[in-house]
């Protein structure tokens, strides 16, 4: 579904990433692991068109996504949950969602979406006409996924979604996740948190300062010793 | 002072005010959305004042066809200086921006004086407006009901469009964050575009009273009201568009008023603005509504 090639992003002279390749195939679960800086926001961000790569491709369903802009992205069923949350500080928790669906008119089917996004996260329910920036963090990564969620993604991207949510709602966010595959979407899902995602994903990529080093599936992943080293540290000494 | 005089200073003075206000929005709507303090508002302004003139003494058109087209021409005229002078620098250091901001108002300023002369033009009086009214011992003109009402209506449609249409929603969403927005499939430059083409209208709405209410009409007539509805949406919360309202009657009534109670002061009326703006910056930089949202990270 998704497949880039040679991807080479630079900052400035500085390259973030150094000639990736990676494929997302329709209907699994994908992630990116990799420690701080080693570019997987900017491989999240090249795909949506927010940063403009140097060499490489990105194709998504046969399209060059190079030459798409980033506001038409939604449309072909690609969204991006941003590093950070990023929800409309300013606008209602019911506006945020809106604003996910804005390019749909299918009024029925965007209520339908809505009815689900409030099934997944009833906290939201609840604070429809709360501005986002009053939630809490994670009432606020909860906002942003619903908030992707009302696009109708076909492919869902989310950047280190569990960030800064106690243990107890990150079990809950990843069965969320597990939930809304099992609804069709196809994921792609960058955490730090490498045992849990690992754990859901039926591919994995290992990243290292802008070079995808190892990839596998989920479980061969967990198991192999160098990635248990570098980033399962807790579940060796079990 | 008379309840009579003192009734009719208050009508002038909120009259005075809804004209500020409806410049100062103009202000902050641009720089809500772009962080940019557009300088070249204060020429549209003054060029909505011309494009009315000209359509009533040259071709003579039905005044009310004429407000049309001018408000129109003016909403165009302000896109256009946003396609051409900042849009290409969107992504550049903001003094760059601000920079050409003033570029652009020197340049409509100079143009007015090379193609309309810099010697006043008188504008049209139209009955409609100049008529004079008896209230109780209150004798008013048309016009200074007028614009009040104006003015309320067309905060009424403003905030309605603000709030709760689409394209409202997709400007209050770029105003917060351009990358977001685009991520959501908002055209952020056909939004940035109809903030300007909003802003300017309602500064050409502004523009047209003013020349009926001073039919002195010259190409530096922008300069200060431009600076005082600056200072009034400073004053207000310089984003929030209810902030530039207040701040722009805070403005039009204080001076009314102050020339009113103080007369051996008249001559400081423009300097009541000025007194203001170091006031405010002194003890609420962030303006009467202005706020802090807090941002959780
Ligand atoms: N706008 C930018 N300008 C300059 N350098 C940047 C920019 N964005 C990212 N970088 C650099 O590119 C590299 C990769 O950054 P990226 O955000 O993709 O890392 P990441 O894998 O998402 O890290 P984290 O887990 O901390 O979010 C980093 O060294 C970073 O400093
Ligand atoms: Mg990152």
């Amino acid at each position: 579904m998704l497949k880039i090639k040679d991807l080479v992003v630079a900052y400035g002279g500085i390259e973030a990433l150094k000639g990736i390749s990676l494929e997302v195939n329709e209907n699994k679960i994908i992630t990116l692991v990799g420690a701080n800086g080693a570019g997987k926001s900017t491989t999240l961000r090249s795909i949506v068109g927010l940063v403009k790569p140097k060499q490489g491709s990105i194709e998504f369903e046969g399209k060059n996504l190079l030459s798409i802009q980033t506001k038409d992205l939604v449309r072909m069923g690609i969204t991006l949950v941003p590093e950070g949350r990023r929800v409309f500080a300013n606008l209602t928790v019911l506006e945020n969602l809106k604003l996910g669906a804005f390019y749909r008119k299918d009024e029925k089917e965007i209520k339908k979406d809505m009815d689900w996004v409030y099934e997944l996260f009833p906290r939201l329910k609840e604070r429809t006409w709360q501005t986002a920036g009053t939630l809490s963090g994670g009432e606020q990564q909860m906002l942003a996924i619903g908030r992707a969620l009302m696009s109708k993604p076909k492919l869902l991207m989310m950047d280190e979604p569990s960030l800064g949510l106690a243990p107890i709602i990150v079990k809950e966010l990843f069965e969320i996740i597990k939930g809304i595959h099992k609804q069709g979407v196809t994921i792609l899902l960058i955490e730090q948190n490498a045992n849990a995602a690992l754990h859901i994903a039926d591919q994995g990529y290992i990243m290292e300062t802008g070079r995808i080093t190892l990839t596998g599936t989920g479980r061969e992943l967990l198991v192999n010793e160098d990635v248990k080293k570098a980033y399962l540290g807790e579940s060796v000494h079990k | 002072m008379s309840l009579d005089i003192l009734l009719q200073h208050l009508a002038n003075g909120i009259s005075q005010g809804s004209l500020y206000a409806l410049i100062a929005i103009g202000y902050t709507m641009v720089y809500g959305i772009l962080r940019l303090i557009n300088f070249a508002h204060g020429e549209i302004f003054m060029m909505a004042t011309y494009f009315a003139f000209f359509g009533i003494a040259t071709f003579g058109m039905p005044w009310y066809v004429v407000f049309i087209l001018a408000i129109l021409l003016t909403g165009l005229l302000g896109m256009s200086a946003e396609r051409v002078a900042y849009r290409p620098l969107r992504d550049a250091p903001k003094i760059s921006i601000l920079i050409s901001a003033i570029g652009v108002s020197y340049l409509i300023q100079n143009l007015a004086i090379v193609l309309f002369s810099g010697r006043p033009k008188a504008f049209p009086q139209i009955e409609f407006f100049t008529r004079m009214f008896t209230v109780g011992n209150v004798r008013i003109q048309a016009l200074t009901i007028v614009i009040p009402i104006v003015t309320a209506v067309l905060l009424a449609v403003l905030i309605y469009l603000i709030n709760h249409t689409k394209n409202g929603i997709a400007m209050r969403a770029v105003a917060k964050d351009h990358e977001t927005a685009k991520l959501m499939g908002i055209d952020v430059n056909k939004t940035i575009a109809l903030t300007f083409g909003i802003g300017s209208m309602l500064a050409a709405v502004g523009g047209i009273m003013w020349g009926l209410k001073f039919p002195n009409i010259l190409p530096t007539m922008g300069i200060m009201p431009g600076l005082k509805c600056f200072i009034a949406a400073v004053l207000g919360g310089i984003g929030s568009i209810s902030g530039a309202v207040i701040g722009g009657f805070i403005l039009g009534l204080g001076e009314i008023l102050l020339v009113a109670f103080f007369q051996n002061l008249t001559g400081y009326r423009d300097a009541f603005a000025f007194v203001l703006l170091i006031l405010i910056l002194l003890f609420k930089p962030t303006g009467i509504m202005g706020e802090k949202i807090s941002e959780k990270v």
